[in-house]
C-alpha cells in the first residue's frame, strides 16, 4: 500500500524517511548540485553502499537521474560505475553475496530493493544493454520477439508489428528487413549491439541502462550507436556507462564522475567537462590520469 | 687466410641421443599397444561371431539368429544322415517321421537366436537413460543455475564424485536390496532401470554441468534483463544450447548401461524367458517383468552351460550383435546431437 501511494505521490514517501536527506539538496561529498532543469528525477539514489562480500564497491552514492535525459557514468576501471548501473535493475542479485548494504534506490518513488518489488517486473521496466553484445543464437526476429513471448504474447501480427517497430527504433530495420529469419549472430558487431538495443526496447521499458555499449565497436559503429542514443532520448531515460570521455561529452546531458567507489562530481555534461568543480574531476577529464 | 672455425654446434657423442630414441619408442609402442589390443579384441569377435550372423545364401544375414528366441540344439544321425536341428525343427522332424525314438545329443541355447536379449538390452538402455537424464539434468541445472556455492553444495559434489567410483556390482547389490526386495518389485525392468540409472548418474550430472557451464553467461543475463524468470531463461535460453553436450555425454552412458552385467544380474536379467516383453496380459505388468539381456546372455552361454563347438558360435555371435547394437544406439545419439548442434550455433 505504501508503494502504491508513493507511485502517485513521491514526496510523501520522502518526508516519511526522516534519516534520508532531501533529494533536492544532495549531501555526501558531491559538491556540484544535480540538475536544476525542469525535468524531475525518475531515479533517486540516496547514500547507497554496495558490497561484494567483504569488499565494499560503492560508498555513500547519492544522485538523481532525470527523466528522458542521457546520464553518463564515467571514471577509471573499478570505480564502481558498472556496479551502480547494475543496481538499477538489480542484476547484481545474480551475484552471490553482492548486495546494497545501505541507502535507497527509488525509481518513480518506489524503493526497488523493497520487499514488495519483484526484480522480474523491475527488469521489464528497466532494460539493459551489455558491454559485450549478446544476441541469442536465434533468428533476428526471435531475438526481438523473445521479451514479448516471455510475457505470453504469441499473436503473430502483434509480434510482427513490435519487431518492425523495435528494429526501426534501433535504426536497424533497413539493414535487416530482408533477413529477419536468419541468425542474429550473422550480423556485424555494431549491428549485433543495435539488435540488443532493439530487443531491449521491444518490451517498452522506461529506462535503458547501457554498460559500455561501444567498447567493442569500431568508430563508425560507435557513431551509429551514439546517433541512436540521441534518437532514443526522446522516449527513454538512458543511463550509459562509458570509458570514453569524448563519448560522454558527445551524447550525454548529465555526467557523473566516479572514483574509487565514490561519486566525485555530478553535473550538466558541458559544465562538468568545461568547468569541473573538483580537482580530481579536472585531472580525469583533462586526461591526466585514468 | 681463411681458417675454418670449429663448429660449436656439432653433435657431441653421448648417451642422450640414444636415450632420446629409446624414450620416444617406449611412448610410441605404448600407443600402438592400445591399437593392437583393441584391434585384436574386435577382430576376434568379428571372426568368431560372423559364422553365427551370416549365411552363405541370400540374404546372407542369419535372420533366425537375430529374430528368434534361443533354443536347444539337437544333433543326431537318422537313417545314415547327420542332422543339427533346433528344438522346434526337431519336434517337427519327429512328427513328420512318425515320432521315432531318436538318440540325439542336445546342446542348450545353441540353436535359435537372441532376439529377446536384443529387445531386453534396448529396453534397459532406453528406460535407464531416460531416468538418468531426467534426474541427472535436473541435478545439474540445480547445481549450476540455482545453488549458491556453500558447504552443503560442495558436499553434494563430493558425493557425486564418490558415486562415480562405486563398483558396478555394489550398485547391483544396492538395487537388489532396495528395489527387488524392499520395494518388492522383484526381478524386473523397473528395478533394472533404476539400478542402472543410479550407476550412470554421476557421469550424466558431471557432463551436463560442463555443458551448462559452456553456455555463455551473456545469454542468461540478456534474458534476465528482459524480465525473464530463472526458469524461463533456463528453458528457453540455456538448456537448448546445452543439450548437444549433454547428449554427447550420455552416449558414453549408453555404452556403459548397455554393457554392465553386474547391476542387472540380480535386478533385471533372466537366464531365459519364453515370452517377449510386450506379451503381457495387462500393461502394468510390463514394468514388473524380467528380461533377457545381451551381456548377461554372453555370461550365461560362456560360463553356465557345458562348453563345446556349438556354444562358441552363440557366444561370439551374441558379442558381435551386442557391439553392433551399442554402436547403433550411440550412432543414433550422435546423429541427434549433430542435428541439435547445427540448430544452435554461437
Amino acid at each position: 500500500m505504501v508503494n502504491a501511494m508513493t507511485l502517485m505521490e513521491p514526496s510523501a514517501f520522502r518526508s516519511a524517511s526522516s534519516a534520508a536527506p532531501n533529494a533536492s539538496a544532495p549531501v555526501n561529498s558531491s559538491p556540484a548540485p544535480a540538475s536544476t532543469t525542469a525535468h524531475k528525477p525518475i531515479i533517486d539514489i540516496q547514500n547507497v553502499d554496495f558490497r561484494y562480500g567483504a569488499h565494499q564497491a560503492l560508498h555513500g552514492i547519492s544522485l538523481q537521474i532525470q527523466e528522458k535525459k542521457v546520464t553518463a557514468f564515467i571514471g577509471p576501471s573499478g570505480c564502481g560505475k558498472s556496479t551502480l548501473l547494475r543496481c538499477l535493475n538489480r542484476m547484481n542479485d545474480l551475484i552471490d553475496e553482492a548486495r546494497v548494504t545501505a541507502g535507497t534506490i527509488k525509481i518513480r518513488g518506489v524503493d526497488i530493493n523493497g520487499p514488495q518489488v519483484d526484480p522480474i517486473e523491475l527488469r521489464k521496466r528497466v532494460g539493459m544493454v551489455f558491454q559485450k553484445s549478446n544476441p541469442f543464437p536465434k533468428t533476428i526476429y526471435e531475438n526481438i520477439a523473445y521479451g514479448l513471448r516471455l510475457q505470453g504474447v504469441n499473436d503473430k501480427s502483434r509480434l510482427d508489428e513490435t519487431v518492425e517497430k523495435s528494429l526501426r527504433g534501433a535504426a536497424l530495420w533497413d539493414e535487416v528487413k530482408d533477413r529477419l529469419h536468419t541468425s542474429g549472430l550473422g550480423l556485424s558487431g555494431g549491428q549485433q549491439q543495435r539488435l540488443c538495443i532493439a530487443r531491449a526496447i521491444a518490451v517498452e521499458p522506461e529506462v535503458i541502462l547501457m554498460d559500455e555499449p561501444c567498447s567493442a565497436l569500431d568508430p563508425l559503429a560507435t557513431a551509429k550507436i551514439e546517433e541512436l542514443i540521441q534518437d532514443l532520448r526522446a522516449r527513454y531515460t538512458i543511463v550509459i556507462v562509458t570509458h570514453n570521455m569524448q563519448q560522454a561529452a558527445r551524447c550525454s546531458d548529465q555526467t557523473a564522475f566516479f572514483y574509487l567507489g565514490k561519486l566525485v562530481e555530478m553535473g550538466q555534461t558541458r559544465e562538468l567537462f568545461m568547468n569541473p568543480a573538483n580537482p580530481q574531476t579536472e585531472a580525469y577529464v583533462s586526461g591526466r590520469f585514468g | 687466410m681463411t681458417e675454418t672455425l670449429p663448429n660449436p654446434y656439432a653433435a657431441r657423442a653421448g648417451a642422450h641421443h640414444l636415450w632420446e630414441g629409446v624414450v620416444r619408442w617406449i611412448f610410441r609402442l605404448g600407443t600402438y599397444a592400445i591399437l593392437a589390443s583393441g584391434g585384436a579384441v574386435l577382430l576376434n569377435i568379428v571372426v568368431k561371431g560372423l559364422p553365427a550372423l551370416v549365411t552363405t545364401d541370400a540374404p546372407f544375414i542369419n535372420t533366425s539368429f537375430l529374430f528368434d528366441a534361443p533354443e536347444s540344439l539337437y544333433v543326431f544321425e537318422y537313417q545314415g544322415q547327420h542332422y543339427e536341428l533346433g528344438d522346434r525343427a526337431f519336434r517337427e522332424f519327429r512328427a513328420a517321421h512318425g515320432n521315432p525314438s531318436i538318440d540325439a545329443e542336445s546342446y542348450v541355447y545353441s540353436a535359435g537366436g537372441i532376439f529377446p536379449c536384443i529387445v531386453g538390452t534396448v529396453l534397459l538402455v532406453v528406460g535407464s537413460m531416460t531416468i538418468a537424464l531426467l534426474v541427472g539434468v535436473s541435478a545439474a541445472v540445480y547445481l549450476n543455475e540455482y545453488a549458491k556455492d556453500s558447504r552443503r553444495i560442495r558436499f553434494v559434489r563430493l558425493a557425486i564424485v564418490n558415486l562415480a567410483g562405486v563398483p558396478s556390482i555394489v550398485f547391483g547389490l544396492f538395487g537388489f536390496g532396495m528395489f527387488v526386495i524392499f520395494l518388492g518389485w522383484n526381478v524386473s525392468l523397473l528395478a533394472g532401470w533404476f539400478t542402472l540409472a543410479f550407476m550412470v548418474l554421476p557421469v550424466v550430472i558431471t557432463a551436463s554441468e560442463e555443458s551448462l557451464k559452456s553456455v555463455p553467461k551473456g545469454f542468461r543475463e540478456g534474458s534476465l534483463a528482459l524480465g525473464a524468470t530463472r526458469w524461463q531463461t533456463i528453458r528457453k535460453n540455456v538448456l537448448p544450447y546445452a543439450l548437444p553436450g549433454i547428449l554427447t555425454s550420455s552416449i558414453l552412458g549408453i555404452a556403459r548401461v548397455a554393457g554392465e552385467t553386474a547391476p542387472i544380474m540380480f535386478t533385471a536379467a533372466y537366464v531365459v524367458r519364453d515370452k517377449l516383453p510386450w506379451e503381457v496380459s495387462q500393461w502394468g505388468d510390463f514394468f514388473f517383468q524380467g528380461v533377457m539381456a545381451l551381456p548377461y546372455h554372453i555370461y550365461v552361454v560362456s560360463s553356465k552351460i557345458p562348453q563345446n563347438d556349438y556354444t562358441e558360435r552363440v557366444q561370439y555371435g551374441t558379442a558381435l550383435v551386442f557391439m553392433l547394437v551399442v554402436a547403433g544406439v550411440a550412432a543414433g545419439s550422435i546423429v541427434l546431437r549433430n542435428k541439435l548442434r547445427n540448430r544452435y550455433k554461437w
